[in-house]
């Protein structure tokens, strides 16, 4: 048999694949590629249930005792962990069953639900960071929306990941403050062009270059999509008069409906006596 | 503040306004100052029982109704003594209830959980 291109490369997509032996582990497919390691789909023969197995490069295994830490209904639980006979770690967790966020950001979802999804994304960050976790690699590609509305933040970071590009801040030294930059990034992706200025400046404020500038906290910028979503002035922005009375108008339309409808009644029984 | 106070607030100073829109009647003006008063015993009227209604049921939509059925019915009871009026009584007392019920709704606290035996 001719070893052709074809051929080559098929050896050493198997030889790369981890071998299982002796795990209670059995190999499905190849999900992805994180930070440090390779997902795959695997089942676990005890329990008969599929499993999200990932190798790391490494044979540290800080990844999985900085996951299994945290336990979080959106960050997901790292169920074993192990080594394979090659000295690679690796771990299992949850198979999630959804879409990453920057997929399910394509079927146009509603503003109420964009920042649903943002603030549990925030809210496993704001608990991770309580426990004394940095993410260090938050983007769309590590968020993964279940079909049932489940929000989860994958790959957690150890000090060797760098970050994303887009996603990282300019920090020297990675710390909660990067990961509220890489939350405003996250935001921004998630916005369309026609986002309202609060919004954007909520991202911008968590976006900052001086990281003392940005927000304290996870949830002082989570507090802050919160004003907006109650129809709140927002602490990123100073909004101009006009939109603060359209704000106004908007939070209060019934009730000046209301009195707009008495004034027009008086209005209505003063014409008619002078008819 | 509970609801039933912001109800009384609310009645007060909404049923008092609601009156004194009477001097521009020039035929009741006399009588301005009896006037406001009823009607601001009126709306406090409402805004008990619309504040009552708040604490057992929280809608916005329902408040509204209730308090403008409120000051519909109480407005209906004043012009039914006066003989007169009918519709610049009833009208404004319908809208000036619907405008109660809501604020009892949206502003003060809500009832508390009794704890304990």
């Amino acid at each position: 048999m001719d070893l052709n291109d074809a051929v080559l490369d098929r050896l050493r997509h198997v030889a790369a694949l981890p071998d299982l032996t002796g795990t209670r582990y059995e190999l499905e497919s190849e999900i992805g590629r994180g930070g440090l390691g390779v997902v795959y789909a695997a089942r676990d023969r005890h329990l008969d249930r599929r499993v999200a197995l990932k190798v790391l490069d490494s044979t540290l295994a800080a990844e999985a005792q900085l996951i299994a830490r945290l336990e979080h209904p959106s960050i997901v639980p790292v169920y074993d962990t192990g080594m394979l006979p090659d000295g690679r770690v690796f771990y299992t967790m949850k198979l999630v069953a959804g879409a990453r966020l920057d997929h399910y950001l394509e079927r146009a979802p509603s503003w109420g639900e964009r920042l649903r999804v943002m603030r549990r994304i925030g809210e496993a960050l704001a608990f991770a960071h309580t426990r004394g976790a940095i993410h260090r690699d938050l983007k769309p590609q590590n968020v993964m929306v279940g079909a049932f509305g489940e929000v989860y933040v994958m790959d957690w970071g150890v000090e060797a990941v760098a970050g994303t590009p887009a996603f990282r801040a300019p920090d020297a030294c990675p710390d909660r403050r990067s990961d509220i930059y890489a939350l405003g990034a996250l935001l921004q992706f998630m916005l369309p062009l026609s986002a309202p200025p609060a919004l954007r400046a909520i991202a911008a404020k968590a976006m900052r270059a001086d990281p003392a500038a940005r927000y304290a906290d996870v949830t002082a910028m989570l507090a802050d999509i919160e004003r907006f979503q109650d129809g709140l002035a927002v602490e990123a922005w100073s909004e101009p008069l006009w939109h603060r009375l359209r704000r106004f108008a908007a939070r209060n339309a019934v009730l000046l409906w209301l009195l707009a409808a008495y004034a027009g009644v008086k209005f209505l029984l003063f014409f008619l006596r002078n008819l | 503040m509970n609801k039933i106070l912001v109800g009384l607030i609310a009645g007060l100073i909404l049923g008092a306004i609601d009156g004194a829109t009477a001097w521009f009647t020039p035929e009741v003006r006399s009588a301005i100052a009896g006037i406001m008063v009823g009607s601001s015993i009126k709306g406090m009227i409402v805004g008990m029982l619309s504040g009552w209604f708040a604490r057992k049921v929280q809608s916005t939509q329902w408040g509204i109704a209730l308090g403008a059925a409120l000051g519909l019915l109480f407005a209906f009871l004043v012009a039914l003594m006066q003989h007169a009026h009918y519709l610049e009584i009833m009208l404004p007392g319908f809208v000036t209830g619907a405008i109660i019920g809501f604020l009892t709704q949206r502003t003060g606290a809500p009832a508390t959980a009794k704890v304990g035996g």
